[in-house]
């Protein structure tokens, strides 16, 4: 569950991002976060998994306040929610199963369950085959499906996403998003900021439309709703 | 912690070692050189001190008692001698005493001495020692004046000197080596931020995924670690191997004199451990400055 009341976010330079957000996600809900260039989707992102801290506002992920909780909380939390970016993130020196099991490594899990959870979300992500590649030799789709397997290979309740097919083609594109409702299947909240309207208007989903910082639109199986 | 992630952190921090190699060999130079100057000022300051105290140790006053005396004015000096303050210790040395120890400092060719056993020329001597060497000719001055009093004799000028010598020495060496420690964890917290630059995907990374600061620290806590310690090993060799050389040289000429050198056990082992120490915390120093300026974990 992600709850808002009333979130303004202000950069030190003086932008208003966030005006007023309040909203209300549920746990297992898939929803799009759409709206122009420099709206405040990407902020509204971050201020899930506390990168930015709120100017003023409250912001609950089961049950906790993130503009309360201390610096040295902040790991707990974000092993709570998997992250997706457009540029993937991977680590080049490391293989597919290394890049995954980074991420359970460096939060002390135990050897066997580490080669455990990490064989269980390559599979999912189908790049099971692909264990020993680096990331150069793989598409910029497989790429970014490593990089969904090791947001998911701790388990989160949530992940979120900011603009995650934003540097594949089309087609690569909706092999993400399959992988997404697969793992919302399995009862994720999938939180997604993107530009691509085909996929909006074709996989039905919750959108909330954002401009200039505020919540303009909120739709159940809503559309993409501007000019690509 | 983990021993798996204690094994990750050394396997990491040995990683960036290599990776930044000119670095690694910059700083690690800087705490050599710097350990040395310091190895070095702490062989003679403690050696000095030494030989300090030995001389203190030996530094008394020695009052001649006037030949006219009788058995109740020498009493009297005594209880005076004794009533002085910073007085520790007043003994008494017959002149037959002193005489025979006259005859014993001069082993064989002593006993020519012995003509003067039937008509000794010695006076009778207080022994005085202060309670603080220092004090020494302050209460040697009192002495002077008092009644039955013949000659005050004292090491005079003797400690003074020391100590002003070891005052300069270690006022020179204690500028140098700031200057160095400084520069050394100057190089050391550099050789960590060209780590973090160089790790810092990973890093970030890290901190998405949920590692914990502490995690993110450690692997940099340990290179600066050892960046301080292996720039103690050679200090440490030249240092020691010198100073045994010097020791067997010195050892026999010194043997009779005030002058004794701190032995080599277990000073060898103290010094060993005090460089390598502060390698270690120039190093863990250094890489604080780093982590804390550049991390903002
Ligand atoms: N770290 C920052 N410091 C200052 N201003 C920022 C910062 N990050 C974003 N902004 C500003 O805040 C506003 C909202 O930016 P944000 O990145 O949230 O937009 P967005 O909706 O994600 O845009 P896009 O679709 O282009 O990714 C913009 O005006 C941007 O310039
Ligand atoms: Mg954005």
């Amino acid at each position: 569950m992600i709850e808002m009341q009333d979130v303004y976010k202000t950069y030190p330079n003086g932008v208003i991002a966030l005006n007023g957000i309040s909203i209300r996600i549920k746990q297992g809900e898939f929803v799009y976060v759409v709206g122009p260039s420099g709206a405040g989707k990407s902020t509204f992102i971050k201020m899930m998994y506390r990168e930015e801290k709120p100017t003023s506002g409250k912001i609950m992920i089961n049950g906790v306040n993130l503009a309360n909780i201390k610096d040295s909380k902040v790991p707990l939390l974000r092993r709570n929610i998997g992250i997706v970016f457009q540029d993937f993130k991977l680590l080049p020196k490391l293989t597919v199963y290394e890049n995954v099991a980074f991420a359970l490594e460096v939060i002390e899990e135990s050897p066997k369950n580490i080669r455990k959870r990490v064989m269980e979300v390559l599979d999912l992500v189908r790049l099971k085959h692909k264990a020993r590649f680096y990331p150069d030799e793989l598409s910029g789709g497989e790429q970014q499906r490593v990089s969904i397997a090791r947001s998911i290979v701790n388990n989160p309740s949530i992940v979120i996403a900011d603009e995650p097919t934003g540097n594949l083609d089309p087609d690569t594109s909706w092999e993400i998003m399959d992988i997404f409702e697969r793992i919302n299947d399995r009862g994720t909240t999938i939180v997604m900021a993107t530009h691509n309207r085909e996929i909006v208007n074709t996989i039905r989903k919750r959108v909330i439309a954002i401009e200039r910082g505020k919540i303009v639109r909120d739709e159940v199986k809503g559309e993409y709703g501007y000019e690509a | 912690m983990r021993l798996n992630t204690l094994r990750r952190h050394f396997r990491e921090s040995f990683k960036s070692l290599g990776r930044n190699g000119w670095m690694t060999f910059a700083s690690i130079s800087a705490v050599t050189v710097t350990l040395l100057l310091v190895g070095v000022f702490l062989v003679i300051m403690l050696n000095i001190q030494h030989i300090t105290k030995q001389i203190e140790r030996d530094v008394e006053i020695r009052v001649h008692v006037d030949l006219s005396a009788t058995d109740a004015d020498k009493d009297a000096l005594r209880a005076k001698l004794e009533a002085l303050s910073g007085v520790e210790k007043v003994t008494y040395s017959s002149k037959d005493e002193e005489l025979q120890k006259l005859i014993e400092s001069f082993g064989e060719d002593g006993q020519s001495f012995r003509l003067f056993e039937q008509d000794n020329p010695l006076s009778d001597v207080f022994i005085v020692k202060a309670k603080n060497p220092l004090d020494t000719e302050k209460i040697a001055k009192q002495i002077e004046p008092l009644p039955s009093v013949g000659k005050v004799k004292y090491g005079k000028g003797q400690i003074e000197k020391l100590f002003a010598a070891t005052k300069t020495i270690r006022n020179v060496g204690l500028a140098l080596i700031i200057g160095l420690l400084f520069t050394a964890m100057f190089l050391i917290s550099n050789t960590i931020k060209i780590t973090i630059f160089a790790r810092r995907r990973e890093i970030e990374i890290m901190r998405l995924v949920g590692a914990t600061n502490g995690f993110i620290r450690w692997p940099f806590f340990l290179e600066g670690l050892w960046l301080g310690v292996f720039g103690a090993i050679v200090p440490i060799t030249i240092v020691l191997s010198a100073y045994s050389y010097v020791f067997d040289l010195l050892y026999p000429k010194l043997k009779d004199t005030f002058f004794q050198l701190l032995p080599f056990y277990p000073f060898a082992w103290q010094l060993a451990a005090v460089l390598v120490l502060l390698g270690a915390c120039i190093g863990m120093w250094g890489s604080m400055m780093s982590v804390r300026r550049f991390l903002k974990v």
